[in-house]
């Protein structure tokens, strides 16, 4: 018999406690005392459930996990008996038993790592595996900013499923993000690009007898070729984070910083991981152009994860010189919602509401609203 | 054992039932399998050395480089074989003749009269040949001169090319005519950049492209309605033309279509509409009085001739006054006294195809539209549209089901569907339902590219069938969406009835397994 598969599994106990309190998060010892005091009621174990039971007969898996609330409650509700690992505190458990979970998981060589929680949870789980581990994310959380997350339960688990069955092979490298909670109670939402975790990946909504796709990797190489070819000697390209705009600099023979902006010129990387007193530098006496590309599910295009590219920056490089790029799938997710920005400076979001066309393909451009 | 009376089960209180459909499913090879050495059919008699002496060796005529060297390698099949091969490979069909066809929107799977079929495949034109002198046939010529003719009411046209063999065909021949157009004043280079929609049908995208365009895409604007705003943020002095399909895939009009065209040739591009499916409104608007220079019709879905699983149709090009040079050559023409193929049109894009047009396909196309009249042909189309109406009010009393965009909205001739939250209270996806359904005996499909509505199925009732049979669909596509809410497994693991089997799609997705043709499957599975 063939070896069993091992599927990772970690529940964060508390994650989406805060928000049916209208607390807005749940980071924080604080903020979950007061939570339960408020009434709440833990939904995440329900969702761990839903998930591992949309995985079907599971005699071909083994599950790892943690104990009791960090998963092998979850796994014993829908029957199977896992292997559990490491140790917590009942009632207790912190964002470090995430962490100490995740990098157990990655020791135990899981082929897979299914958790459940929200943006924090996705960064504890960055933190511990980066892109060593595929990893996918069932939605429990108050925030769910993080591209890393199946749209629900159901889906994580068919997702894992297909994955685990080797019925798809594409990972692909999603946002991990996170807003600043503290600020985030007061009213300002600013959120942070943390890293990217691999998730599997499914290219089509649906799965269609008719028509091959060649997979989101053939809309990067395709974007890439287009704005490489009409790059101009002379001119700085100021290159946001992310795997779209990655291609581009694969596509130049560089490397790139993924979660920092790096800045080309005549084809040579001059600057990477640069922050906005640099950028300004750079600007001097120079025309530029930016390429950026939206955050995978919400459709930001300024102001989220790549903020080293400020208001300022985008004032004096001028709207006609941003070229935004995205691939087809990433747009189409999106359905109807229109793109937006939020770069902290009114005028300049003004300046760039309107249609902008988005570099979707060679020689392909979508219209699409900012708003 | 008593005798069942099947005939007592069809009915529930007066109600019909869903039909016990059960298909044919043959474990049955492919025909090279079934091959034995020294099987065969009717042997043809040698013929007598008489008239071999007279005629002589009649392959030593062919050209060397035509002739076999070795006999060709076909099976070794007795006649009852082959026909039984072919009978049991017919049965495990759902094909039009089957099934309540309504399940391929976008194609108007309308019915194909079988007289018209008949009259095709008559000696009179099943005989000709194309390359035969025009004086010998006058007739099929005549016909082609006046079905341009109905073309040219219809749409409001001047001219039309019936060569393209297809659609997407044909709008690739007028993306040609449109680069022609730019190229006699002297603009082709600079104009470069063809705006469609994204519910456009996608041939328009692909065949820009392949025409050596550059592509912009608008999606549709809040109200779900192709965005005017958008499409004057996208033209420009680079702006060659417009591809668009009106009704789009959704079933939905664009209310401003005029301002549309307005806009782009303010900008000096051209406008073509896609008109493959004019179903919903023949009779009722035409492409040239909205202004349009190009358009096109398919015959093989408007015009009842058969796809035939993907051709031979027609792709009929019409063209304004000030376009019609550039059509394909030849055209059909009249002197007063015979009709005659003209080649001699210097602006001509050339052909896109080998002739003039496929005969049958004309003829099956002229011929319904004789027998349906200029009345007919609007009756078509409005009974089209009441029955897509009916029938999206009938699916939209199934729970988990929407008509995203423009919701709430009539549609044209076809509904874009879809089971989104259906997928999320239950896991079954789109297109498990549509095996499902096939247990039923009637086919139905999601949508092709691009994937923007989730869990998509569209379907397009035509004019052919009847409010019962509809509502036999929908109690179809009703009874699997239940199955999906009470026993999952059962619709995951269709089909049980129908001879279908579940396919593994991810390849599809995969393009190192990917081959177009034998060369690259061999290469790609690792051969020779
Ligand atoms: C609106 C529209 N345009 C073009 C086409 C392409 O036609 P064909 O399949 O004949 O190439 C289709 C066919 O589905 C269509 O519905």
């Amino acid at each position: 018999m063939a070896e069993r598969k091992k599927l990772g599994l970690i529940v964060n106990p508390v994650a989406g406690i805060g928000g049916r309190v209208g607390l807005k998060g749940s980071d924080g010892a604080e903020i979950q005392r007061q939570a339960l005091k408020l009434g709440a009621v833990p939904q995440v174990l329900n969702r761990a459930t839903q998930a591992l039971e949309k995985i079907g007969n599971i005699d071909w898996l083994e599950i790892i996990t943690y104990p009791g609330e960090m998963g092998e409650d979850a796994a014993k509700a829908c029957g199977v008996e896992p292997k559990v690992i490491g140790s917590i505190k009942p009632g207790e458990t912190t964002a470090e038993d995430t962490r100490k979970a995740a990098r157990d998981m990655l020791r135990q060589g899981v082929d897979l790592l299914l958790f459940a929680g929200g943006d924090g949870t996705a960064r504890d789980v960055y933190t511990a595996v980066g892109e060593n581990l595929p990893a996918l994310g069932i939605p429990a959380g108050v925030k769910i900013h993080s591209a890393v997350y199946a749209t629900n339960p159901l889906s994580a688990g068919e997702l894992a499923a297909l994955y685990l069955k080797d019925r798809i092979g594409d990972l692909h490298e999603a946002e991990v993000m996170d807003l600043d909670e503290e600020a985030f109670r007061q009213g300002v939402v600013s959120a942070k690009l943390y890293g990217y975790l691999k998730i599997p990946f499914r290219t089509s909504l649906v799965q269609n007898l008719k028509m091959p796709s060649a997979g989101e990797g053939a809309s990067l190489a395709s974007i890439a070729y287009d704005v490489v070819e009409k790059m101009e000697d002379d001119w700085l390209y100021i290159i946001g984070p992310g795997t779209t705009t990655r291609a581009i600099t694969d596509e130049l023979g560089l490397g790139k910083t993924l979660i920092g902006v790096d800045v080309v010129l005549n084809r040579e990387l001059v600057a990477a991981d640069v922050n906005e007193a640099q950028l300004l530098d750079l600007l001097k006496g120079r025309r530029a152009k930016i390429i950026v590309t939206l955050i995978g599910g919400q459709g930001c295009v300024f102001g989220r994860g790549n903020q080293q590219i400020s208001p300022q920056i985008i004032d004096k490089v001028g709207r006609e010189n941003i070229i935004v790029v995205s691939s087809p799938e990433k747009l189409y997710a999106l359905g109807q919602q229109p793109l937006w920005v939020d770069t902290g400076d009114e005028d300049v979001d003004r300046m760039l509401t309107g249609y902008i066309k988005v570099v979707t393909g060679y020689n392909q451009r979508a219209v699409r609203k900012v708003s | 054992m008593a005798q069942q009376d099947i005939t007592q089960q069809r009915y529930t209180d007066g109600k019909p039932n869903l039909r016990r459909f059960h298909q044919a499913r043959w474990d049955e090879p492919i025909n090279f399998e079934l091959s034995r050495e020294g099987q065969r059919g009717v042997l043809v008699p040698e013929v007598e050395e008489e008239i071999k002496d007279q005629v002589g060796d009649v392959l030593a005529t062919l050209p060397l480089t035509v002739r076999r060297k070795a006999p060709p390698r076909l099976p070794e099949l007795s006649q009852p074989q082959v026909l039984r091969h072919y009978l049991r490979l017919s049965q495990e069909n759902l094909g039009a003749d089957l099934n309540i066809e309504i399940g391929q929107g976008t194609c108007t799977m309308k019915y194909s009269p079988k007289i018209n079929d008949q009259l095709a495949g008559h000696p009179k034109l099943a005989e000709l040949h194309p390359l035969q002198d025009e004086d010998t046939a006058q007739g099929i010529l005549e016909m082609m001169y006046r079905f341009e003719g109905m073309l040219k009411e219809i749409s409001g046209m001047d001219r039309f090319s019936l060569q393209p063999a297809a659609g997407s065909a044909a709008i690739y021949t007028n993306a040609s005519i449109i680069r022609a157009y730019h190229k006699s004043r002297g603009e082709a280079d600079q104009r470069d950049e063809i705006i469609t929609t994204i519910f456009s049908h996608p041939s328009n995208a692909a065949c820009a492209r392949t025409a050596g365009f550059k592509v912009i895409t608008l999606y549709p604007g809040q109200d779900g309605y192709p965005d005017l705003e958008a499409l004057k943020a996208a033209v420009s002095e680079r702006t060659a033309g417009l591809l668009i399909t009106n009704p789009e895939d959704t079933g939905i009009f664009n209310p401003r279509i005029e301002a549309f065209v307005e806009v782009v040739h303010e900008a000096g591009g051209l406008c073509v509409y896609d008109q493959a499916n004019a179903n919903g409104i023949l009779g009722i608007t035409r492409a040239r009085d909205t202004g349009f220079d190009l358009c096109h019709f398919n015959l093989h879905k408007s015009f009842s001739s058969p796809h035939g699983c993907g051709g031979p149709g027609g792709g009929a090009c019409g063209a304004s006054e000030a376009l019609a040079k550039f059509l394909p050559v030849p055209l059909v023409a009249y002197d007063g006294e015979k009709y005659y193929l003209d080649y001699d049109r210097p602006d001509s894009i050339g052909k896109v195809r080998p002739f003039y047009g496929d005969a049958p396909v004309v003829l099956r196309a002229y011929a319904w539209v004789m027998s349906l009249g200029a009345e007919g042909l609007r009756e078509v189309a409005e009974i089209a549209v009441l029955n897509n109406n009916y029938l999206l009010n009938r699916m939209l009393e199934i729970p988990g089901l929407s008509a995203p965009y423009a919701e709430g909205k009539r549609r044209i001739e076809q509904v874009r569907y879809s089971w989104e939250t259906l997928t999320e209270e239950t896991g079954v996806h789109s297109e498990e339902l549509g095996i499902r359904a096939a247990d039923f005996g009637v086919h139905y499909w999601t949508s092709h590219h691009p994937f923007v509505v989730p869990e998509p199925c569209t379907l397009e009732p035509t004019e052919s069938l009847s409010k019962d049979e509809l509502d036999e669909y929908v109690a179809i596509v009703s009874h699997v969406t239940g199955e999906a809410r009470t026993d999952p497994e059962l619709v995951k693991t269709a089909p049980h009835n129908s001879t279908i089997h579940t396919i593994d799609h991810s390849p599809l997705d995969d393009r190192s397994q990917w081959a177009m043709t034998w060369r690259a499957y061999r290469r790609k599975a690792g051969g020779a």
